[in-house]
């Protein structure tokens, strides 16, 4: 907090000294962070993103997971931060609650699976795609591919607010389960796609497949960190830079025209579409673009597990990835990545702890369900609520017109 | 999305989609019969979604749970009169069987009205007191629906070895389905029978309690305008919590009828599918309207069951999400509208 008064001069918000206390961790870090400069931004962002980076390769002891890889559940994190970002466009930006999420993600995998796995039948002959770039030039193909399903989806229900738009959307994950489940004659039906691509960086004598595939178990020794990593890490590593290339994306996006339109929509649609935004576009827009960066997700984690069935894409996950974005705090991009973390890594972390002859794991959609409910009760806006910009300029001038000397000025941070 | 996959030609080379017509055709009259069984179910569970929405204007996405704690709460209740719900046993004797049937919707109704009445006090009440938005009440009822379904997953086990779990509970056979007569050559069953007859007297006894009785006018009351409901001395909270009570009653007593239908349908995720399809036939009616719910819940029961026909059976559950996705697209207010509120004095 030193740090905030003296790296730059903060002309336009109030003194800290004026809030009231009390305000948490959350904002007092986002004034930091908002105060820093934006080379001082990238000056204390670089080196921890490498801190970030070489936690799979050296697990510190108290967060290492006994009964899995770290490096495998950071690099699900990695994939689960990426849809927690999508999804946070749709659900925290634009305020659509969507419960189908997941059937994006799904569109992302099976586009990479059906053009590249030898049981597609469209794909019998060996496919077109040569398996030294096909995964790479699938995934644009996915992002594609799930952001024209988004629109094709979005067109004709958006129409629907709230509640509905939440059933439509659920009702469209289940159709996109089931057809992947049923049309066995394209997805191979319940027994899944195989042998998916992966990228193939780095084929050596010690890594005839590659860093990224599946069999790279990594040297523990070794000195050297490419080998020092196995295929978890890399794709951790791959997950990090996609979801730190959509945070800038979605950070500008965010403080453009197209973002101040959707915090209207979230706050009052009706209100929204009376002063001249063009609700119906937007919403679509965030669809869309919600729906990329899932397919971009399912795509990464085609080619990490290499396998996909129509039973990885249930309704369950879609609640899952929710939960990540409300714990974490919805709209707040940094606390849905926290929120993805803890989803991914607390059943991990304590899958080795047994209780009465039952892993802790398993009951993890226990917790999910007690802690969605109590994080709704007593913290509706999750662990890292969203300081909305424009209202809290509103409350800046408001606060400079009525300033009363001696009486604090009550500060709504999350009361909405 | 659903609908263009479904009509896309190019699909329908490859998949397995076949229109068998003739198949529908031939078989209109079985597939009436056994639609209308389980569009009856449908409209029990139907019923609570549109009597709580009416109310609070709320989705209770945890009402299939509600359901399926129905399911087991049956279960409990015939272990405890001693009838022992595992493989091929039917009970004995005519006054035995409506015992033991009896006693099965007994407990589940109990299970399921208190089940409601406590997700009510738990989840729903603190938020109404802060006054949240609509889209938090949703979230919460995903997290209460994880809870109870995790709750029958895991905890229960740990208290009676043969509930609960991962695998379906032992198939139930109170009755055995025989023939009673035919219809148009369709034969009814007697567990058709007793479906839709239970079905048709609990949907007409909530009528009555809605439209006739005082508790009933504090519902509609309520539904319509609350601040002035309670200015003229209706207890809100009190016509919420019977509300909850009537829709988890209601639910209960249709997982004792779904149990008949499907014996070894008795698993902790059983409530989510049937959820979805209640939902779907208030949504088809008009959710908020009771008879909506009923009238959607045989049209959903029937289309379902001509579908599965007409698509494959593996397309079963694909038609009742496309006509949700279709009826809020086309017509949200359903067939008959929403009208819970609408004054009938």
């Amino acid at each position: 907090m030193t740090l905030s008064k003296s790296a730059a001069p903060q002309p336009k918000s109030p003194a800290p000294k004026a809030r009231p206390k009390g305000r948490g961790i959350g904002d007092s870090l986002r004034d930091w962070w908002g105060g820093l400069s934006r080379p001082a931004q990238w000056g204390v962002g670089v080196p921890v993103i490498i801190l970030l980076a070489l936690l799979p390769l050296f697990p510190p002891p108290l967060l290492d997971t006994p009964g899995t890889s770290f490096s495998g559940v950071m690099a699900q994190f990695a994939m689960t931060a990426l849809i927690a970002v999508g999804l946070n466009v749709v659900v925290g930006q634009a305020g659509l609650l969507d419960l189908g999420y997941v059937g994006f993600y799904a569109v992302g995998a099976y586009t990479v699976g059906l053009l590249t796995s030898p049981n597609s039948p469209w794909n019998q002959t060996g496919g077109w795609l040569n398996p030294s770039w096909a995964w790479i030039v699938c995934v644009p193909l996915a992002i594609l591919v799930t952001a024209v399903s988004g629109l094709i989806l979005g067109t004709p229900t958006l129409r629907l607010r709230g509640d509905y738009l939440a059933i439509v959307t659920l009702g469209f994950g289940e159709i996109v389960r089931l057809l992947a489940d049923n049309l066995g004659d394209i997805t191979n039906g319940s027994l899944g796609l195989s042998r998916i691509a992966y990228p193939r960086v780095g084929v050596s004598e010690t890594h005839p497949d590659g860093y990224f595939s599946s069999g790279n178990l990594g040297d523990k020794n070794s000195s050297n960190l490419l080998d020092r990593a196995n295929s978890g890490a890399w794709w951790f590593w791959l997950g990090m830079t996609l979801v730190i290339i959509v945070l800038l994306f979605v950070g500008n996006l965010e403080r453009s025209r197209v973002g101040r339109a959707w915090v209207a929509i979230r706050e009052d649609e009706d209100v929204a579409e009376m002063m001249g935004v063009p609700t119906f576009k937007f919403k679509l827009w965030a669809f869309m673009i919600g729906a990329g960066i899932g397919g971009m997700s399912g795509a990464l984690y085609a080619g990490q597990v290499q396998f996909i069935n129509p039973t990885g894409f249930n309704i369950i996950n879609s609640m899952l990835f929710l939960c990540a974005v409300v714990i974490g705090g919805q709209g707040n991009k940094l606390g849905v990545i926290v929120g993805a973390f803890l989803i991914v890594y607390l059943p991990n972390r304590f899958m080795s702890v047994n209780i009465s002859g039952q892993s802790l794991g398993d009951y993890k959609y226990l917790f999910y369900g007690v802690t969605l409910v109590v994080v709704m009760i007593f913290r509706p806006q999750g662990l890292f609520p969203v300081r909305q910009k424009l209202l809290a300029y509103g409350r800046t001038v408001y606060r400079a017109v009525h300033r009363t000397p001696g009486t604090a000025v009550e500060t709504t941070g999350g009361q909405r | 999305m659903s609908s263009s996959l479904l009509a896309d030609a190019a699909l329908l080379a490859n998949g397995s989609i076949d229109f068998n017509v003739s198949g529908v055709v031939d078989q209109f009259w079985r597939l009436t019969v056994d639609g209308l069984a389980y569009g009856s179910i449908y409209a029990l569970v139907a019923v609570g979604y549109t009597l709580v929405y009416g109310v609070l204007r709320l989705i209770n996405f945890a009402h299939s749970e509600i359901f399926m704690v129905g399911m087991f709460g049956q279960y409990i209740g015939l272990m405890v009169v001693g009838f022992s719900p595992s493989g091929n046993v039917y009970s004995e004797g005519i006054v035995l069987t409506v015992v033991y049937l009896l006693v099965a919707m007994i407990f589940g109704m109990l299970v399921s009205g208190a089940t409601a009445v406590g997700l009510e006090r738990i989840a729903y009440r603190p938020l109404r007191k802060r006054g949240a938005k609509p889209l938090i009440f949703l979230i919460t009822a995903i997290g209460m629906s994880f809870v109870l379904q995790e709750f029958v997953h895991y905890v229960l086990p740990k208290f009676s070895t043969e509930l609960g779990g991962t695998n379906a509970q032992q198939p139930i056979m109170l009755v055995r389905a025989t023939e009673q007569f035919t219809i148009f050559g369709a034969s009814v069953t007697n567990v058709t029978l007793v479906i839709i007859v239970a079905a048709v007297i609990l949907a007409a006894t909530t009528e009555i309690l809605i439209n006739r009785t005082k508790f009933g006018r504090g519902i509609r009351a309520v539904a319509q305008d609350p601040d002035t409901a309670t200015l003229m001395g209706v207890s809100r909270e009190r016509i919420i919590m019977l509300t909850f009570l009537l829709g988890g009653l209601l639910a209960g007593a249709a997982a004792m009828l779904y149990t008949l239908k499907i014996p070894n349908g008795i698993i902790y995720s059983g409530g989510f599918i049937l959820g979805i399809k209640a939902f779907s036939a208030a949504v088809l009616g008009g959710i908020g309207n009771l008879r909506g719910a009923l009238l959607g819940g045989l049209l959903l029961g029937l289309a379902e069951n001509y579908g599965q026909i007409l698509f494959g059976t593996q397309w079963r559950d694909v038609v009742a999400f496309v006509v949700l996705v279709a009826v809020l697209m086309f017509r949200p207010t359903g067939i008959l509208g929403e009208s819970l509120g609408r004054a009938r004095v």
